[in-house]
């Protein structure tokens, strides 16, 4: 798909910035390219949409080299999303999403029709169409800006840190929806960051480079099993190894099974009767297929007491949830950082199947460092 | 008062009217030149810098000495007045059309051109509108003193309002000198106000509303 062939560049002082680079990229594959500043990350990835010359070697772009095609025309071929979102902020929405169908004059219906398709998979109202950029939030904007980048459908995608200026929960969902699309789409991305973190949610494949050239290309995981180096080492840093080790838990494998709920419907003081026996402050909310709704709390009950007659009418729909197989590490992260008490988890089908709460983490906490009992009676063993 | 009308009404209107198409031809050749010139300066900026300021020496010669020295060169009358004129117009507008394109947001720009603009693309449809309202500010200020230099367009030969003024000079009469004055006056306020009106229509929709909100 795409194939780098000992490019070097160097600029017109003779540094070099990128030197002998070779790697091949396959389709449908999500590369992260990461590194300290001044790399050469980013202009390695400028380099495949000839936003910067190579100064020798060659990239083949689907079997062709990019050196024999007109840059312009090769540019509307390669999606592109960088830092700054960079929204025409004379345009509207629309005419930003389908600004590369505007430059392959595209008509006038396809232009509507494509827009309207892409701003379904990021779940923004339609109205948004008409709006300009600067009535959009950092994230909507980043959003449209990846849209923007797919609307000719290109096969290849290029990021240049495409979620660093965001806020940190904002990034976090942009890159779990990112990610999701991704693999619905099936695109081939080439992406450019410094949050290692980031690099290791996203990526299949990492590449770490420094001065110029590849360190280590691997996948996540065994990037954080087997570093190449000293310097992979230091760039993760000491407390990714020691996560990187019991990586595999899922959310699946800790939660409690039989969270307390209610179906729509029920009414709130059969709800309360249920709080008091359960002797719970909240309780999630399901339908007759067990997909969660939401939830409710003693304090919402409380204030719609007279409005109100059934759950749904008073809970709260707008609820975090994470997914069974999730890995553990990335759950305990989101849970700490966004301060909730305790999180649903649900299926494929967003069906309820068990929760999360602190106390769930603190005894697996508890039990890493106890061990459930048996090695402390060994040791004690042992030492009679 | 009425009475001056009476004896000067139609010459008022001869002189106004050629008062306004003197700055207007040379607003417009101005436009015309610099705004072009501009656009090439913002893509070599080392030459830029420098042409600018030359543009501004330019500038700084007193207008009548210009208008002297083309005595010689192209004759009297309006087209040597026409031309002194320009000559002016143009630093406000090239000065402002580099700056307003220098200034557009680099993001703005990187984006364009990886999505796959070409040179005349970026242009058109990112960078002139994104600059509009920096151009146009050149426009109106250059407009507005052009009309008041217009004036010394009399003493070339040039006709227009500026006749009125020196005739009262000459012959100390100040309802002259008055009369040549205020309708310049009322024609600079008028031309700003409608350049403040195509600029509002000129400026892209989306980048009124963030002016507002800003």
């Amino acid at each position: 798909m795409l194939e780098f062939n000992n490019v070097t560049k160097r600029y017109a002082d003779g540094t070099p910035a990128v030197k002998n680079l070779n790697l091949k990229i396959d389709k449908g594959e999500f590369v992260c390219f990461i590194g300290p500043s001044g790399c050469g990350k980013t202009t390695t990835m400028k380099m495949v949409n000839r936003l910067i010359d190579i100064t020798e070697g060659d990239i083949r772009f689907d079997d062709k080299s990019i050196n024999d095609q007109d840059p312009v025309e090769l540019r509307r071929s390669i999606g592109y999303v960088i830092q700054q979102i960079g929204l025409m902020p004379h345009m509207t929405i629309k005419e930003n999403i389908v600004l590369v169908g505007t430059l392959l004059k595209w008509s006038k219906e396809k232009k509507d029709q494509r827009a309207r398709e892409l701003l379904e998979l990021v779940d923004l109202p339609e109205e948004y169409l008409d709006k300009y950029p600067h009535e959009l939030s950092g994230g909507q904007q980043q959003r449209i800006g990846v849209l923007r980048a797919l609307a000719s459908n290109p096969p290849l995608i290029l990021m240049d840190e495409p979620f660093g200026a965001l806020d940190p929960i904002t990034r976090d969902s942009l890159q779990e929806e990112f990610k999701k699309l991704q693999k619905e789409l099936h695109k081939t991305i080439v992406f450019v960051t410094h949050d290692m973190d980031e690099a290791l949610k996203l990526a299949d494949r990492v590449v770490i480079m420094r001065d110029g050239e590849i360190v280590q290309a691997d996948t996540p995981d065994e990037i954080l099993r087997n570093p190449a180096n000293e310097f992979v080492e230091e760039f993760l840093g000491k407390d990714r190894l020691i996560q990187g080790r019991p990586d595999v838990t899922t959310v699946g494998q800790i939660m409690e099974g039989c969270p307390v709920t209610v179906q729509t419907g029920t009414t709130l003081k059969e709800a309360i009767s249920v709080m008091r026996d359960k002797h719970v402050d909240s309780l999630l909310v399901v339908d007759m297929d067990n997909t969660l709704q939401g939830f409710i709390d003693i304090e919402s009950i409380n204030l719609n007491y007279k409005k109100a007659n059934h759950v749904e009418e008073v809970m709260e729909a707008n609820i975090f949830s994470v997914a069974e197989e999730s890995l553990l590490r990335d759950t305990v992260h989101k849970i700490l950082r966004r301060g909730v008490k305790y999180v649903p988890v649900v299926n494929d089908a967003q069906q309820l199947t068990g929760i999360v709460t602190r106390a769930t983490l603190a005894n697996l906490v508890y039990d890493t460092i106890w061990g459930d009992g048996m090695e402390l009676e060994e040791a004690a063993a042992t030492a009679e | 008062m009425m009475e001056f009308l009476a004896e000067n009404g139609n010459e008022l209107l001869v002189k106004t009217g050629e008062h306004l198409y003197i700055s207007l031809v040379a607003m417009a050749l101005g436009v015309i030149v610099a705004v072009p010139l501009g656009v090439m300066l913002s893509r070599i900026p080392k030459v830029a810098d420098r042409l600018i300021s030359f543009v501004g020496i330019l500038q700084t010669i007193p207008s009548l000495a210009i208008l002297a020295f083309f005595i010689p060169i192209v004759g009297i009358g309006k087209f040597p007045a026409i031309i002194a004129l320009f000559i002016y117009s143009l630093l406000p507008i090239l000065r402002n059309t580099y700056i307003g394109i220098r200034d557009v947001d680099q993001g703005v720009i990187e984006a364009g051109k990886g999505m796959g603009m070409n040179n005349l693309q970026a242009i058109i449809k990112m960078e002139l509108p994104l600059a509009m309202p920096v151009i146009m500010a050149g426009i109106r200020l250059s407009t507005v003193y052009l009309i008041g230099w217009a004036a010394l367009a009399a003493f070339i030969g040039g006709g227009g309002l500026g006749d009125f003024i020196f005739d009262g000079l000459n012959l100390y009469k100040p309802s002259l000198i008055l009369a040549g004055t205020v309708p310049a006056t009322i024609l600079a306020v008028i031309a700003d106000r409608s350049l403040a009106a195509v600029e509002s229509k000129l400026t892209p929709d989306g980048l009124k509303d963030s002016y507002e909100a800003a």
